[in-house]
């Protein structure tokens, strides 16, 4: 087999490894918003709630996450686990697990900006929404961005967990293909695709830094 | 009418008394000066007048009516057109980063009075122009200096029209140069008759600006009058206050 072939014979394996990436993206970076805004919460028992909440998250291993999400509704509730669950597992785990992750960035972020400026925005009569979307948000985008960039790249690489369920991305494919042919080069191949997508992540997340250097 | 009447208000933190029962009132046009030693309280009635602290006890009326907290606004009042009832300078200026200057003073009148963007663009060209900032529209505040941030602050406050405008320690983070480019400013606000209640440390300027002043300590007003009656009381307390000024 050519290092072609295998790259081609590959492809599905790389769309769905960005898939992963993709939408457990788009899940938790709000969902993360949601469980800072909960950790951050004038309730007591709320706080402690979320803060449980993300102490688990962060310290039990994804890939447990992962079997947990996948096996529980068999195991707990007896129900049969279809082919089809396979991706929706991996989505429900990886966002849950990084909206963990996500909601502790937010926190620092939005602890970092000064009071000052909450009431300088009091003073001049924005609403609570607009303080927080118009003053507070642009200026946590922009000291949280390397933070998010860290673990942006890190799911890059978390996506291969996905072969602990046999979800057929980027990673089991490599794996299967290189027990079959009995060759080196699917996992070289695999290690060049994962490199090359980090390095797309880190180009774009830089350009955004830049972008963001208007104003200190 | 009294513009501002604040009655007999208290506040504390954590069992210690900041404001010991403290009453004052502006009139409108009129400029008021607080000075005092450092931990006097001054800041926080400032900060209390401005809804940005509680009290603890007594009423803070502007024109006679109770405020409400967030919108700064007359609580009675649903009309959200209105003008501002009052706007503060802050000490450390507190711009928006992510703002450039004109962004600063012409989001929150638009956004938050929704007054319309032309007139109150234009209107925001005079002040930049009347605070000698009429170069620096684009810039963004960390491009500044101390006293340009300072005067694009009172512009920022000035956009929202507020019936009075208070100043907290306005120019402790400045260097004497800067300090002068600010108080000018100030100064040409004083003619226009813009009611003025300035927290500061600067006694020659209070002195020269003021109608009256008001000396606290200790979360107590210990000295009230014109300037000419404050700084030739014979109040112990004052007189080794102001020898402390006079080194």
């Amino acid at each position: 087999m050519t290092f072609t072939e295998i790259i081609l014979q590959l492809m599905p394996g790389i769309g769905r490894s960005i898939l992963i990436f993709f939408f457990t993206l788009v899940f938790s970076i709000p969902l993360g918003f949601l469980i800072a805004f909960g950790r951050m919460s004038g309730c007591h028992i709320v706080r402690i709630l979320f803060k449980g909440y993300i102490s688990l998250m962060r310290g039990t291993p994804l890939m447990l996450q992962l079997l947990v999400v996948y096996f529980g509704p068999y195991f707990i509730f007896g129900i049969t686990i279809t082919d089809s669950y396979r991706l929706y597992a991996v989505l429900l785990a990886f966002s849950i697990n990084y909206a963990a992750y996500f909601a502790e960035i937010y926190r620092g972020g939005i602890a970092s900006i000064e009071e000052g400026q909450y009431e300088a925005a009091k003073l001049l009569g924005y609403s609570k929404g607009q303080t927080f979307f118009k003053i507070i948000l642009p200026q946590v985008i922009k000291r949280i961005l390397p933070a998010v960039t860290n673990e942006v790249i890190t799911l890059v690489k978390d996506t291969s967990l996905s072969f602990a369920i046999a979800y057929g991305e980027m990673f089991t494919m490599t794996k299967a293909m290189a027990a079959s042919q009995r060759n080196m080069l699917p996992f070289v191949a695999a290690g060049i695709f994962y490199y090359i997508f980090n390095l797309i992540v880190a180009v774009v997340m830089e350009q955004t830094e830049k972008k963001l250097s208007y104003y200190r | 009418m009294n513009l501002l009447e604040i009655k007999q208000i208290r506040k504390g933190y954590n069992g210690h008394q900041v404001l010991k029962d403290v009453s004052l009132s502006v009139k409108e046009g009129e400029i008021l000066s607080i000075i005092g030693p450092s931990g006097s309280g001054k800041s926080t009635l400032l900060r209390c007048a401005c809804m940005l602290e509680e009290v603890d006890q007594g009423e803070i009326l502007y024109m006679g009516e109770a405020v409400s907290a967030r919108t700064n606004r007359k609580i009675s009042k649903t009309e959200k057109k209105s003008d501002a009832l009052f706007g503060l300078v802050f000490q450390n200026f507190n711009l928006f980063p992510h703002y450039t200057v004109m962004q600063n003073i012409i989001d929150a009148p638009i956004s938050v009075q929704k007054r319309k963007k032309e007139e109150v663009y234009k209107e925001a060209k005079e002040l930049l122009m009347q605070m000698g900032l009429q170069e620096k529209e684009k810039a963004y505040p960390y491009q500044l200096s101390g006293g340009q941030k300072q005067r694009v602050a009172i512009a920022r406050a000035l956009a929202m029209k507020p019936k009075v405008l208070f100043f907290d320690e306005p120019t402790s983070a400045l260097d004497p140069e800067l300090t002068a480019e600010v108080l000018k400013v100030i100064r040409t606000l004083a003619e226009k008759k813009i009611t003025m209640v300035i927290v500061t440390h600067e006694m020659g300027f209070a002195k020269e600006i003021s109608d009256r002043i008001i000396f606290m300590e200790n979360g107590w007003i210990e000295v009230e009058g014109t300037p000419e009656q404050v700084f030739k009381t014979e109040h112990f307390r004052m007189k080794e206050f102001l020898k402390g000024y006079a080194k």
